[in-house]
């Protein structure tokens, strides 16, 4: 301590009093200065954005205007909004974005509590195995796409190689939509499937082990032991999960913009895997042309994808709710019964 | 609920008559008892599955090694490329001077340490501030702050970019700095731990023996918050090390300064020759794989933990 502040401290009980009470915003305030600076304003300047004629290069020229595709050339606070709408890429990439979503997500969060039931058993080199499921987490995503777009590759990738070994035919894991949907979305299982069976596992080991006990006392089976009791018990870390993955998953770009082969658009040959977020990077800044009004239009993607991202999530909840409500009546029941 | 074993009876009779300590500790026992009857030794079953998931997390990393030590630069590898050729360290060699590796590996490594190192410092300065001090607005703010963690990435980088640009940062490594200085989720994640791991009593004999709010910060609030700490230390730098999208974006033409980039980039420069860009993402990977090794076990737990990123 300077002497000045020594000589303060003691001269003055007012300083320390008025220490003691602006330390705690202090403290709260570089996060708050920052997040001012890259989420607060940058919040309200991309609504300023999308509503503007705004080019990548050449900057802000009024407000946005639709143009030939809706059949005006007024401008209007919409504008950009209405031009995004009317194009027919980005149905396109809504399409492909929530197939891919549901593609990883679903098998995903299976495969995820499948791994933790077995993670949970009494294993030797317990840890070994728990490393060994999170190896892909320190793999980029981006890395990933590239890897998966050679073991995914149309004509020679380890899988279709594969495939024709055991006499089948090859799939077009590039050209077809389906398949690519596949394709990307395993990419996204190879990541996460063992993060979020490590989630899945803490929470199956907080499961009490007398409920646990007292399902096995009263004759069930280890299946009967899971769907009856850990399964129920791990809801609330699987809404967890399954918003995490919804979050993530709708905004899925660095795998995609990597699967794709060679040259041509980023989204496949027809857009056929072309997602949201690559329809906005495409749209903003790769894809720029003077006079248009690139990413004002891109900031407008974004609203829209935050939007769907939101009603999702929305939809997620209020149907985990209504299972949580039929099972606490479930429950009433049942200790009705007991009565 | 009632806990009954075939023999013996059940525990609310055992506490009636023994009392609270004896009941409990039976429970415990037939817990024991049952764990080691049911679950003693898992199946050769659980060590398959396992093995078939660890295989197939294993075969992209192999399969990259693979293709990236083939000698011909055809495209058509086919079934070589199943097969480990002899070519990997030319081909290394290769990608190493492509992506003018050291200058990647650098500019990686001095924005993950800023990020890590900041992220978990302010933090923990916030984090101790609500968990532990009393201030008006506290409540207000705290909600401001998960709030503030639901804004998906996308939303801000329109903006982000035209203001990046203003400023004159595009391309440099501060615009990727300076966005990842502070985040949502660690303020969360230090409050929440803090409240629990930091007793009141202490900052209290602190504040008896005359400490300023720094010093009790500094020397109580810093070593109580370790554990919780290191967590999001680990964590920031993982998550800063393979972020692609912002980088990519904002460092325009300057692809070789950050790794992830320069990987991705040598798929554009040389697109038909996998052995090179191969080479490169392993490059890339090699060192948060080293990272993994010595670390593992800390992020296994760190999950399970609940250190996990919204």
């Amino acid at each position: 301590m300077s002497e000045k502040q020594q000589a303060s401290v003691a001269s003055s009980g007012r300083f320390a009093v008025f220490s003691y009470k602006a330390t705690p915003y202090l403290y709260v305030a570089p996060f708050f200065i920052l997040f001012l600076v890259v989420g607060l304003f940058p919040l309200l300047f991309t609504v300023w954005v999308a509503m503007r004629n705004y080019n990548t290069i050449t900057g802000d020229s009024g407000w946005a205007v639709c143009g030939a595709v809706c059949g005006t050339r007024d401008q209007s606070l919409v504008g950009n909004f209405q031009w995004v709408l009317h194009q027919r890429d980005f149905w396109m990439a809504m399409r492909n974005t929530v197939s891919i979503f549901l593609l990883s997500s679903v098998p995903q969060i299976i495969a995820a509590v499948f791994i933790a039931w077995v993670l949970n058993a009494n294993l030797k080199a317990k840890t070994f195995w728990r490393m060994g499921v999170l190896l892909p987490y320190v793999i980029a995503p981006s890395a990933c796409g590239i890897i998966f777009s050679q073991i995914f590759s149309d004509k020679s990738g380890a899988f279709n190689v594969l495939l024709q070994t055991i006499g089948l035919a090859p799939i077009a894991w590039h050209a077809d939509t389906l398949a690519s949907h596949i394709a990307i979305a395993t990419i996204v299982n190879f990541r996460w499937t063992g993060y979020n069976s490590l989630i899945l596992l803490a929470a199956m080991q907080a499961i009490p082990t007398d409920l646990i006990e007292a399902a096995v006392v009263d004759g069930a089976g280890k299946a009967r032991t899971f769907f009856s009791v850990t399964l129920p018990l791990l809801k609330p870390t699987l809404i967890f999960v399954i918003l995490n993955s919804t979050i993530g998953g709708l905004q899925i770009f660095d795998e995609v913009q990597m699967f794709n082969n060679g040259t041509g658009a980023a989204g496949g040959a027809n857009n056929q895997f072309l997602t949201v977020s690559l329809y906005l990077y495409n749209l903003g800044f790769n894809k720029v042309t003077i006079g248009e009004s690139n990413i004002g239009r891109a900031a407008a993607v974004a609203w829209l994808l935050f939007l769907v991202i939101v009603l999702v999530a929305v939809v997620n909840f209020s149907i985990t709710r209504k299972l949580a409500d039929a099972e606490t009546r479930g429950k009433k029941r049942m200790q009705k019964k007991a009565q | 609920m009632t806990t009954r074993t075939k023999n013996g009876m059940g525990t609310p009779a055992l506490e009636q008559i023994y009392g609270k300590n004896v009941a409990r500790t039976a429970k415990r026992a037939r817990a024991k008892l049952v764990m080691t009857n049911g679950e003693k030794r898992a199946g050769w079953g659980s060590y398959l599955v396992l093995s078939i998931a660890l295989l197939a997390f294993l075969f992209p990393l192999y399969y990259a090694v693979s293709i990236a030590s083939q000698n011909s630069t055809d495209t058509q590898y086919g079934v070589r490329s199943l097969i480990p050729g002899t070519g990997l360290m030319k081909n290394l060699a290769l990608a190493f001077e492509d992506i003018n590796f050291w200058q990647a590996l650098g500019g990686t490594t001095i924005v993950t340490l800023t990020v890590s190192v900041s992220t978990v410092f302010f933090s923990t300065l916030a984090g101790f501030a609500f968990a532990k001090l009393r201030f008006k607005g506290r409540n207000l703010l705290l909600t401001l702050v998960v709030a503030t963690m639901t804004i998906p990435q996308q939303l801000t980088v329109v903006p982000m970019y035209i203001m990046t640009t203003k400023v004159g940062l595009y391309g440099s490594l501060l615009a990727v700095i300076i966005p990842g200085l502070v985040g949502a989720f660690g303020v969360f994640w230090m409050t929440q731990y803090l409240e629990d791991a930091l007793p009141y009593e202490l900052i209290e004999a602190g504040r008896v023996d005359g400490a300023s709010m720094g010093r009790i910060f500094v020397s109580i609030a810093l070593p109580a918050a370790k554990p919780a700490a290191s967590m999001l230390f680990l964590f920031t730098f993982i998550g800063s090390w393979t972020s692609y999208f912002w980088p990519m974006l904002i460092l325009g033409p300057n692809k070789n300064s950050m790794l992830t980039v320069a990987a991705s980039a040598l798929k554009g420069a040389h697109f038909t020759d996998y052995t090179l860009i191969m080479s490169g993402v392993i490059l890339t990977a090699i060192p948060l794989l080293v990272v993994f090794v010595f670390t593992g076990r800390q992020l296994v737990s760190g999950i399970m933990a609940g250190a996990v990123k919204g």
